[in-house]
């Protein structure tokens, strides 16, 4: 998604799509020989699949994504985690890099724990697999969580992570921004007021002409700093 | 059907409201209302004000209702107290629980059900003031927050009724004229395919009657449809200029 | 469903209200805006629709006649429900009211009650026959902290809105509808104890972590007409002595904004 791509198309559930040879992708349905839009979104178009990117509504987990979830329960062989998602996913001792043994989850990982996990099955009872054992991954000790619609994500990491470096190299935080929509900012009190406030201007006006240009222009004048000079 | 006839509901052709026979009252959605819920919209239709919220998908509870192939769409119709004349007394009574059954399957007919198996697609439709048609409102306003909850689905569901008084067939019965009319027909259309997808009646009406009011309602659930989609669209087509960028910058 | 928020985000809002800062830069004693709207609702006698931030919750009022209680022979009767309903939040559910509804809807009818804000004697019609029963309900559609204080104004504006439907009844022996009987104009002011601080009108999140609220309601004349300690935490004498103190200048303030939502310069 480019953010000097002016013109937009939005399509609404129903609408039929005008494209000539693409076969029907995400967030669309065939139906006599015609392409709608499922979803309330924008077209897209890749590799031969027509899209609808959604602009609304709750995270579809799909394998491989990187979420932040928050740990609701905990069993003696596995903790289920809240990703946002319709349905809560299971994090086996397994998938820890520590020896749990059977019934001592509760000294690694307790209720209201914030991890930074990895989606490694979606099944299609939509029972979700997810590990926390792999580069990069980790449980979450200090910072905040904030929530954006996830069909936000892209705008707040934007083209080629230009956004999310900006505000990590204004705000001085370390920031992590989850498929799902969760993000996670870790810093000085003051960055990091100044990174979710950020966010929310990204998340009110992520269809704005000129919005990294805009965002820049805030955080120059809130943290002081001029990087261009 | 209440059939007492000692209110006059036409004169010199015309309603008592003033609208030609085939006329719909004053539509307005808006979508996107809500903070908390996924998806919203408030409607008002003639004295109607109506809220619609959708949740989820989210998981499925009690677990027993559970659908392993797919998710179920649960529609809450709930009037508040002070909505009419007389006051409701809160909580779900047996005219309330019919009305969220018939606007669940309404809805669950075009929403793309099975790609949440075990979950619950929760719709809540508050009348806020309620003045004839309140059903026919409520599906109306749930279709855009399901829409502006991201949810996928076939197509949008619009709805309206027809009816008879003083042995005229009218679209769209006012309040005196659901009260001392002879006949009501609320409808939920699928614009997309043409199919129907919440049908009800009561009073008396002939065939020919029935096919009038049905024609009635079709042409005004495709009004009904262009006003859904434009709440939709001014909540999402927004593209800022420049210009308020520097403004909600200022703000910030 | 019960939501849990992050033991992170927890330390982090404990960080900030630690060092005299909240999530949406306000002051610790400072409303977010508030928004008092009278009179929305036709088929209610008086409504109000309040907007405290994101919190919305409108109020209406219905009365038809009844019989008084038999030691109040003499006395209209007040009711007062508040429905948390699932539209709401993801934390509420279908069902009666459960205790957080009730808590609500008492701590909200003790202002009135106890602050005399009805002239129950005006609404005695026949003694120990016939009086107009006030019914009172508080319609929570969209919940992000704070319903005490948007549930209180919300009432005080719909009470200050509704005309007795004399017309619409028969044995109210009266032909023309007039204004409900009110006397005083009676708001609460809700504070919040988060670990050693006290903040006023709590957003959501600071909610989930707060220790203990206190809930004042003073009438125009700055008398303490009801108070609340709720939740698990506790208060010292002196900062209760505060809460009250602080509470004179914010009931003042959001009298002001109830009378003006009604267009009424005062009672």
């Amino acid at each position: 998604m480019s953010e000097n791509e002016t013109k937009r198309e939005l399509l609404l559930p129903g609408d039929k799509i005008e494209e000539e040879g693409l076969k029907p992708g995400k967030g669309t349905f065939k139906k006599d020989g015609n392409i709608y839009a499922a979803k309330l979104g924008v077209k897209t178009v890749r590799k031969g699949y027509v899209n609808v990117a959604a602009q609304s509504g709750r995270y579809e987990p799909s394998e491989g994504d990187r979420v932040i979830g928050t740990v609701t329960d905990i069993d003696s062989s596995y903790w289920t985690v809240d990703v946002n998602a319709p349905s809560p996913a299971i994090l086996h001792v397994n998938d820890v890099p520590w020896r749990v043994d059977y019934g001592d989850t509760a000294s690694y990982i307790n209720v209201g724990d914030a991890l930074l996990v990895k989606i490694t099955d979606v099944d299609e009872q939509n029972k979700m697999q997810i590990t926390i054992d792999d580069e990069g991954l980790r449980k979450l000790d200090v910072g905040q969580i904030i929530e954006i619609p996830p069909s936000q994500v892209p705008r707040v990491i934007g083209r080629g992570g230009s956004m999310i470096s900006m505000l990590k190299k204004y705000t001085g935080c370390k920031i992590f921004v989850g498929q799902n929509g969760r993000i996670w900012i870790d810093g000085e009190l003051e960055g990091q007021s100044i990174a979710v406030k950020a966010i929310k201007m990204i998340e009110e006006n992520a269809q704005a002409l000129g919005l990294t240009e805009a965002i820049e222009g805030f955080l120059k004048e809130k943290t002081g700093k001029d990087f261009d000079e | 059907m209440a059939s007492d006839k000692d209110m006059k509901l036409i004169e010199d052709g015309t309603r008592l409201d003033g609208r030609d026979f085939d006329e719909l009252r004053d539509i307005s959605i808006k979508a996107g209302v809500l903070k908390r819920a996924d998806g919203s919209a408030y409607l008002e239709w003639g004295k109607n004000k109506i809220m619609a919220a959708v949740y989820g998908p989210r998981e499925m509870h009690p677990r027993h209702a559970q659908e392993t192939t797919k998710a179920v769409v649960r529609a809450r119709y709930n009037m508040a107290a002070f909505s009419v004349p007389d006051r409701k007394r809160p909580g779900p009574d047996r005219r309330s629980i019919e009305i969220s059954k018939l606007v669940s399957e309404a809805l669950e007919k075009v929403v793309f059900t099975e790609k949440y198996p075990r979950s619950v697609i929760d719709v809540f439709v508050e009348v806020l003031q309620a003045s004839a048609g309140t059903r026919c409102g409520g599906l109306t306003a749930a279709s855009v927050a399901l829409a502006d909850a991201g949810i996928p689905m076939s197509d949008l569901v619009a709805s309206c009724a027809s009816g008879k008084i003083e042995g005229q067939v009218v679209l769209d019965l006012g309040k005196n004229e659901d009260n001392y009319g002879q006949a009501d027909v609320p409808v939920g259309y699928i614009p997309r395919t043409g199919e129907i997808c919440l049908l009800q009646m009561d009073g008396n009406l002939t065939e020919e009657e029935y096919e009038e009011a049905m024609d009635m309602t079709i042409d005004a659930c495709k009004e009904i449809y262009e006003i859904q989609k434009e709440a939709l669209k001014e909540k999402y087509s927004t593209e800022l200029e420049e210009a308020n960028l520097d403004e909600v910058i200022k703000e910030a | 469903m019960k939501e849990i928020l992050s033991k992170i985000t927890k330390d982090y809002l404990h960080r900030m209200v630690k060092e005299g800062k909240r999530i949406d830069d306000r002051d610790m004693l400072e409303y977010r805006d508030i928004e008092i709207k009278a009179g929305e609702i036709e088929p209610a006698e008086g409504s109000a629709r309040v907007r405290l931030g994101d919190t919305d919750v409108y109020v209406g009022t219905k009365m038809e006649v009844g019989e008084p209680f038999p030691d109040t022979p003499n006395s209209g009767v007040l009711t007062t429900s508040a429905e948390l309903i699932p539209m709401a939040s993801p934390e509420y559910e279908a069902g009666p009211p459960g205790e957080d509804a009730t808590e609500l809807a008492r701590v909200v009818d003790r202002g009135v009650r106890e602050g005399d804000v009805v002239n129950t004697t005006e609404l005695c019609i026949e003694e120990g026959e016939k009086v107009w029963v006030l019914f009172i309900d508080i319609h929570v559609l969209d919940y992000d902290g704070n319903l005490f204080d948007a549930a209180g104004m919300g009432v005080m504006a719909a009470l200050l809105d509704s005309m007795v439907p004399a017309s619409r009844f028969e044995e109210a022996e009266k032909e023309e509808d007039y204004p409900l009987p009110v006397d005083h104009v009676v708001v609460p002011a809700t504070f919040t104890k988060i670990k050693d601080q006290i903040l006023l009108d709590s957003q959501l999140e600071e909610e989930k972590i707060a220790d203990a609220r206190l809930t004042v309601s003073l009438n125009e004349n700055d008398e303490i007409v009801a108070m609340q300690k709720g939740l698990r935490g506790v208060f010292d004498y002196e900062s209760t002595k505060e809460c009250i103190r602080k509470a004179k200048s914010i009931c003042e303030q959001n009298r002001q904004k109830v009378l003006d939502a009604v267009g009424r310069e005062n009672i």
